[in-house]
């Protein structure tokens, strides 16, 4: 696929990185001429330097044959026209904006194709504060992520002794728990995957991924590990974006306590939010975390712009009692090295947002996409559609379905309904079908089973 | 002097216009025959002629007037426009001296509701609708006061009325012009009034009565054609609705003009200050009410709800009827109901006090002060509905508040050096600085402020203009630095 992608900042490089990856043709605008030059150096792409939004410029990237337009740079305003004049003057098939401002996303037909052109909208920062947000809600999950609307959840959690389940096979859990549908997707041991099977015996350490309704979770993760009490005392370091935002929602049901180290962004934030309690002062400062007792934090979220900050921070709060301590670190070889460590969650903002991006990218039709495990593994929600002779998998009962191996169905949602993937469920059109990759080498086969074949040629 | 004479100049035109507010009393007078006419067309002459003299005299002084000459213009304002008021009250009240004459206008025109006067059942129609309408006048006077002038001159933490109205109200001045918001403000107080009048008739009232007692409900007055005041229909119904729209005079007309001009009752949610007041006063009234019948005054709760909540809620918004003697409750009732008075009605409505956004914002400090104390690292900014109020507004309000109650210390204590009881003192420096009207003991509701002697009486005068000019108005123009060049 020809993508052209305006703005090079974080989320940008990201995605090109993950797309050139899968072989697609990538061309990458920014004003900033050091950072495509980053980018050049690193992958097989092209770059173009120059304003994103005007047209010489885009029509130098290539947009007249380009399948698809990202515009990701800082400005909301400057994706907004970029996607509008792909639209008017090149046709661009498919565009994609990044839009920050929840005031904008809030307006009824503002990016319907007569107005700005919009076909998708992505809010990286909203898609990591809801990413926190569900870690903080389930304090024991190491992931949990949303599909079909948040009605299936899948969740990772870390095997510990007392769990029940623990030291027994898998089909004990059906035995142990008859009311309770769910499905192990994968395991992880010592960081290598494991396919599920019925005989397989769950271990302490193990990184179980399972899939369930909502409303199950808890129950499921329960027969992992001793589950601690719900979490009700949050501290954010950091008010930036991701900051304001999570505190924002968390506001509501936590006693938040929110740490800047600037004095304006502080006022700026304390007349924003409403019960969450603004500090001024450095996080990595003892003295202040501990007069703002850390020790009874539930959770201790690190969110600065800076790793190196964020780590010491986040180590800092553990080391000082605070139950569980989150990281948001940019650079991913920093990520393989801290986590799992004293720190217990790091987040790795561009892994955790990639996802919401790579869902248009895929072919197929694919309404979710999930990047997990640092980009090794993948999880989709796909849509089946044709019929028992167009498509591969509609009409088929799961065990039929030629998946590769160490892909698994963990779901079928159709319509209001989910059902958990057992071997003899009959996928129908329309359904959507939870999968879960360990390996990501195998998307492309995913992708061409769930594409609706032409006739009977399919 | 080249301060004053283009003040004066302002302040003849003005009383030219006044002068026509003294032709509406002809019609009771035509229509009773009272024989009052007379007096009334006088006085509009005097009145107009000496205004016409001063706008003459001044004329060549002529000049766009500053922010600070506000201070002066609405001072004098307020003293001459009594003094004239006092004419047609001076020529048919025999034995009338200027002291009392002009406690009873100016208690008129600060919408206080005390009086001098006995013998009101008995007074010519004219004088008693000329009452009310100083006290109705008065109160158009007042929101013009609270909403345009006071923030301009920023007293007293005043220009928080911009910071404090939130929500969908943030983004709209009312209009943009102060003389178009000052309009649609009387609109809307005038069809208030009409609505009143129209709810007491059918209440039971005679016309009369009615348009007399919608007017000093509305202003939040509180004169009373009568003696024994609402006392003397002995009605649920009247008190009823004077109860609602006394409620009403005491919530922020922009408010309403608000929920007027947008159809939908919602700006009422987004008032703060309407919701503690509402709140306040109501959960008062039960609490009152249940404290009256505990200790025996009443023996039927619905009896004590009755004349609770009719009582509490005309002192609380400082308008000052009466329909029994609370003085003769236990002693808790009343004071309590004066503190009310102190706290409860809102800026930019007729009530007078601290008001309740003022109340509001020092509870807040109070608050922001001990958090502070756990969290010595914590930005704590004080919001009003949402909006956030800057410190400079919070210093000038707790500057307000501590003024406040220097006068009414100070007041009090004149009062009783000049031999009036602790309690007389105390409470009459309370109503008449909160404009509420009828204090307790000597000048209690069943009394009046008749007993005082001139100098007590000239106090009173004083404390009713400096609680409604909200003590820095008035007491600026008595400073040196304000008249030095």
């Amino acid at each position: 696929m020809k993508i052209v992608i305006l703005g090079a900042g974080q989320v940008g490089s990201s995605v090109a990185e993950n797309l050139v990856r899968e072989s697609n043709d990538i061309t990458v605008v920014d004003i900033d001429a050091t950072k495509l030059q980053f980018l050049q150096d690193r992958y097989d792409l092209r770059t173009v330097h120059g304003f994103a939004s005007h047209p010489a410029v885009l029509r130098q990237a290539g947009i007249e044959d380009a399948d698809m337009l990202l515009a990701v740079t800082q400005s909301d305003e400057t994706n907004l026209v970029a996607c509008k004049l792909a639209h008017t003057l090149f046709n661009t098939p498919t565009k994609i904006a990044r839009i920050r401002c929840t005031d904008y996303s809030a307006q009824e037909g503002l990016f319907s194709p007569e107005n700005f052109a919009v076909d998708y909208i992505i809010s990286p920062e909203e898609v990591l504060t809801d990413y926190i947000h569900k870690l903080i809600e389930y304090p024991e999950a190491l992931q949990v992520l949303d599909f079909a609307e948040g009605k299936v959840r899948l969740a990772a959690v870390r095997a510990f002794h007392g769990g029940p389940l623990v030291g027994h096979e898998l089909q004990y859990l059906r035995k142990h728990m008859p009311h309770i549908d769910t499905r192990v997707a994968a395991i992880f041991r010592q960081d290598r995957p494991i396919i599920p099977e019925g005989k397989t015996v769950i271990e302490a350490g193990d990184e179980v991924f399972f899939v369930a309704a909502a409303e199950n979770i808890r129950v499921v993760m329960r027969e992992m590990r001793l589950l601690d009490k719900a979490a009700k005392r949050v501290m954010i370091a950091g008010g930036g974006n991701i900051g304001r935002r999570l505190a924002k929602s968390l506001e509501p049901h936590y006693q938040v306590k929110l740490i800047d180290h600037n004095k304006r962004n502080s006022e700026r934030l304390a007349a924003e939010l409403s019960r969450t309690l603004v500090l001024f002062g450095d996080a990595t400062d003892p003295d202040l975390l501990l007069a703002e007792n850390v020790e009874d934090m539930d959770v201790f979220c690190a969110l600065t712009n800076d790793d190196e900050n964020n780590i010491m921070s986040a180590l800092l709060a553990k080391r000082m009692g605070a139950r569980k301590v989150i990281a948001l670190i940019n650079r991913s070889a920093y990520v393989d090295l801290v986590q799992g460590g004293q720190i217990d969650i790091a987040i790795s903002p561009a892994q955790a947002t990639i996802g919401s991006l790579l869902a248009h990218v895929r072919r197929g039709d694919m309404a979710v996409v999930h990047s997990l495990r640092r980009g090794a593994a993948e999880a989709l929600e796909a849509i089946a559609h044709g019929d028992l002779q167009t498509s591969k998998v509609v009409g088929r009962r799961v065990e039929q379905i030629n998946l590769p191996r160490g892909a698994t169905i963990g779901a079928i949602v159709r319509g209001d309904q989910v059902l958990i993937a057992h071997h003899d469920i009959v996928i129908e059109s329309e359904d959507h079908v939870i999968i879960f990759v360990v390996n990501k080498e195998m998307i492309s086969k995913i992708e061409k089973l769930f594409q609706v074949g032409i006739g009977f040629f399919g | 002097m080249n301060k004053l004479l283009p003040i004066l100049n302002v302040l003849g035109a003005v009383l030219m216009l006044f002068s026509i507010t003294f032709l509406m009393p002809l019609l009771p007078a035509l229509w009773f025959k009272d024989g009052s006419a007379r007096a009334f067309v006088e006085s509009a002459l005097i009145t107009l002629g000496t205004g016409f003299l001063l706008w003459l005299g001044t004329r060549r002084f002529k000049r766009e007037l500053k922010a600070r000459d506000g201070f002066l213009l609405v001072s004098l304002l307020w003293t001459v426009i009594a003094a004239f008021s006092t004419i047609p009250l001076i020529m048919k009240i025999p034995g009338l001296t200027f002291t009392d004459a002009y406690f009873e206008t100016m208690s008129g025109l600060t919408t206080t509701g005390a009086t001098v006067l006995v013998g009101l059942d008995a007074l010519p129609q004219g004088l008693n609708l000329w009452r009310h309408e100083l006290n109705w006048v008065g109160g158009m006077g007042i929101i013009v006061l609270a909403v345009a002038i006071l923030p301009l001159l920023g007293v007293g933490g005043r220009e928080l009325y911009k910071a404090e109205t939130p929500g969908p109200m943030k983004d709209s001045q009312l209009t943009p012009r102060i003389t178009e918001t000052a309009k649609n403000l009387w609109l809307v107080y005038t069809g208030i009034t009409i609505a009143c009048i129209v709810s007491l008739r059918v209440a039971g009232m005679s016309w009369f009565d009615a348009v007399c007692h919608a007017f000093a409900a509305m202003g939040l007055g509180g004169f009373s054609t009568h003696d024994a005041s609402v006392g003397y229909f002995n009605s649920p119904a009247i008190e009823f609705v004077l109860i609602v729209f006394m409620l009403l005079a005491g919530m922020n007309f922009a408010t309403h003009f608000l929920v007027w001009r947008e159809k939908s009752f919602k700006p009422y949610r987004y008032d703060a200050e309407a919701k503690t007041f509402l709140l306040l006063v109501l959960g008062s009234c039960v609490g009152i009410a249940a404290y009256l019948v505990a200790m025996g005054t009443y023996d039927n709760f619905w009896t004590a709800l009755r004349h609770a909540s009719f009582n509490l809620v005309s002192v609380a918004t400082d308008c000052g009827f009466a329909s029994v003697d609370y003085d003769k409750w236990p002693i808790f009732a009343p004071l309590w109901m004066l503190f009310l008075s102190c706290i409860s009605v809102s800026s930019g409505s007729t009530g007078g006090g601290i008001k309740m956004i003022r109340t509001l914002l020092v509870i807040k400090q109070g608050w922001r002060e001990m958090l502070h104390l756990l969290h010595p690292r914590a930005i704590i900014p004080i919001k009003i509905g949402g909006a956030v109020i800057p410190n400079k507004v919070v210093f000038s309000v707790q500057g307000f508040i501590f003024l406040y109650f220097y006068s009414v210390i100070g007041l009090s204590f004149v009062l009783m050096l000049s031999g009036l009881d602790f309690i007389s003192s105390f409470s009459a420096v309370i109503a008449c600085i909160n404009n509420a009207g009828p204090g307790l003991n000597q000048v209690g509701p069943a009394s009046n402020f008749q007993g005082l002697n001139d100098f007590q009486t000239w106090v009173c005068t004083f404390a009713m203009l400096l609680g409604r000019l909200e003590l820095f108005t008035l007491l600026i123009v008595f400073t040196p630095a304000f008249w030095r060049k």
